[in-house]
């Protein structure tokens, strides 16, 4: 079974990006970059399905970004992925559907079976990038999944994050993954695996040698502002001081 | 003119309240673009759902019936949407963000060749252009992005547009058969292992009372916060890291990769106020913060702030609640 996982660079999550002050763009410097927790959580769980397969498995990981988007694919590779793919391009050109187009051609020329992807990348909070390749390649789709059971015969039972609870579908392979955060807990790479992933293969294209037209972005962000913050409260001495400003001043009790 | 098509969700037989509040966006767009809107619902056995959906405005209400929606696979309900779609001749696909939303709709815009903005909050501009203002970077960002295709899809926030009401009326239902291969459904819906509450939903409620780990156990949901939320009728919330723990349901947790509210009152009880956690209760309308700790960042968003060991508190709260 062949897999495709991403590695997907992004500002660390723990750290506050502003917008510039033109508001064209965010302003990443002091910012630290690291691999979109989602993905780190998709790298794992297609390392727990080759390590529990009875078949030889291959985990492909690619990220689409500039050249220091190297640093996650290798981290990737170093978590335990075989083999490692960037393509390049400026990260402003980019849409949910031009990365989904682009995956897509890496799947048919990798003959993959298996697509895991993070559910949404915490940068820009999309989530439509699994799903617009599941439609491009006719595959069916579990999004937000929470376990991943492969059943051994082609078909995966997945259970999914929904509202409401927990729900049970089961695809027939090829098929398209999401995670959800509770599905795994990443492993870290330890450094003889740093090591190792060194040699492991990495190709970098450009989406000209996917034979991918980079057209107009479907989708386009011609702005970025800071929300409004709500107004600094007050701080309150006592249960009762509470109480009787929830009755009086807010009036919500 | 432009045609404005809202995909609605069904949930045992009733509209999901989101779906009105998906009306009014609806609505707030068709007063920008001009012309009126239709509402799509796909399923098996909807005839019900379709005639609630007549009385809120909506020029058709198509109802797209195949044996294929037994059940909701993605797969299968994005074919149904789209034949309404195509039916009604749209070019504005608006869509409730519910987790079936959120899983579905992208499909939708990738069988109409349409670009989409997920979780929009505001709709500003004019036919002429419409711009769609959206959080990034768990709502630390405000994005506004116009969208280049014939078709624009989007799913909306629905704590940031009211529930339409029913006004009446009467919109001509009419039924599409979506003719679905069933060869090319490849999933199969199992079953649900739902979450049991008498409360009221979380997304809805009036009020929400949510712990974290500053609770230090699971069972003190049930010790400490339930009695605070029965006085209140309010939802259970949580942050992450206690649905994490497994202390509560992964349905409780509010937050960027959780669920978004937005109710009247917001009690945060041993939470710190991650950005993450913020991303989902900060348009709370009153944010009441239990924390024993004065630098808690929960504090900076909070109406009310109350620095205090939440054992001793809360119960007083919920004590002196009772007495009025
Ligand atoms: C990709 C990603 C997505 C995430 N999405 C979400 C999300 O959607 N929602 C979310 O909530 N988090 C999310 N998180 C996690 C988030 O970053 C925080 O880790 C989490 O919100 C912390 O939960 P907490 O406040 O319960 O715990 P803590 O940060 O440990 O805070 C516990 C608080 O309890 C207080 N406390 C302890 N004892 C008492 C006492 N006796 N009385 C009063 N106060 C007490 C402490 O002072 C402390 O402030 C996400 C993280 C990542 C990386
Ligand atoms: N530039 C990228 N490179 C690699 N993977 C990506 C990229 N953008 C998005 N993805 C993948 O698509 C998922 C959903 O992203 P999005 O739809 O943009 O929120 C992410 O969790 C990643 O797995």
């Amino acid at each position: 079974m062949k897999i495709l996982v991403t590695a997907k660079r992004v500002t660390d999550w723990d750290s506050k990006v502003l917008p510039t002050s033109d508001g064209t763009g965010i302003n990443f410097d002091n910012v630290d970059f690291k691999m979109n927790p989602f993905c780190e959580i998709a790298v794992e769980e297609a390392i727990r399905i080759a390590d529990a397969s009875d078949d030889d498995c291959e985990i492909v990981v690619v990220a689409i970004g500039d050249d220091e988007a190297t640093q996650q694919v290798r981290q990737a590779l170093a978590m335990g992925a075989n083999k490692g793919i960037l393509i390049e391009c400026e990260e402003s050109e980019l849409d949910s559907d031009y990365v989904a187009k682009l995956l897509v051609k890496v799947c048919e020329e990798e003959e993959i079976d298996l697509v895991l992807l993070g559910k949404q990348a915490v940068d820009g909070d999309s989530n439509q990038v699994g799903q617009l390749m599941a439609e491009y390649l006719g595959w069916p789709q579990a999004t937000f999944a929470y376990k991943v059971e492969p059943q051994g015969n082609g078909e995966m039972t997945v259970q999914r994050e929904v509202d409401g609870g927990v729900e049970t579908v089961s695809l027939s392979l090829p098929a398209v993954i999401t995670t959800d955060l509770r599905l795994n807990e990443p492993r870290y790479a330890t450094l003889p695996n740093i090591m190792k992933a060194k040699r492991k293969p990495f190709d970098t294209m450009e989406p000209d040698d996917l034979d991918v037209e980079l057209g107009e972005p479907k989708v386009e962000v011609i702005g970025y502002s800071l929300p409004s913050e709500r107004q600094a409260g007050q701080m309150v001495a006592s249960v009762e001081e509470l109480m009787e400003k929830l009755a009086n001043e807010a009036k919500v009790i | 003119m432009s045609k404005i098509i809202v995909l609605a969700e069904h949930s045992e037989g009733s509209v999901v309240k989101a779906s009105l509040n998906a009306i009014t966006a609806a609505k707030q767009l068709a007063e920008k673009v001009g012309g009126g809107f239709d509402i799509a619902v796909v399923g098996h056995g909807i005839s019900s759902v379709a005639s609630a959906l007549t009385t809120y405005g909506a020029g058709t209400v198509y109802q797209v019936e195949d044996a294929a929606f037994e059940g909701y696979t993605a797969q299968a309900y994005a074919q149904g949407f789209h034949k309404a779609v195509e039916a009604s001749g749209a070019s504005f696909v608006v869509v409730a963000s519910t987790a079936k939303g959120k899983d579905c709709t992208p499909r939708v815009a990738a069988r109409l060749d349409a670009g989409m903005a997920s979780d929009v909050i505001g709709i500003e501009g004019d036919a002429s252009g419409l711009i769609y203002v959206r959080p990034m970077w768990a709502g630390n960002i405000i994005g506004r992005v116009k969208i280049n295709t014939d078709v624009q899809v989007l799913t909306v926030r629905t704590t940031e547009f009211d529930a339409a009401e029913s006004t009446g009326g009467a919109s001509a239902v009419e039924s599409i058969s979506a003719g679905i291969d069933a060869s090319s459904i490849r999933m199969r819906y199992v079953g649900i292992d739902a979450v049991k509450s008498d409360r009221p939903a979380l997304t809805d409620a009036d009020a929400v009372v949510s712990g974290g780990r500053g609770l230090k156990e699971g069972e003190n949901f049930d010790k400490i916060v339930a009695p605070l939320a029965d006085e209140l009728n309010a939802a259970i919330g949580a942050s992450r890291a206690v649905v994490d723990l497994g202390w509560v349901p992964n349905d409780w947790q509010v937050g960027q990769t959780g669920k978004v509210v937005a109710p009247n009152l917001y009690i945060a009880v041993g939470i710190s106020g991650a950005i993450q956690h913020l991303a989902g209760m900060k348009g709370s309308k009153t944010i009441v913060a239990i924390n024993k700790d004065p630098e808690a960042p929960i504090f900076q968003v909070a109406d009310y702030g109350l620095v205090a060991d939440l054992f001793d508190v809360v119960p007083q709260i919920t004590a002196k609640l009772k007495e009025r």
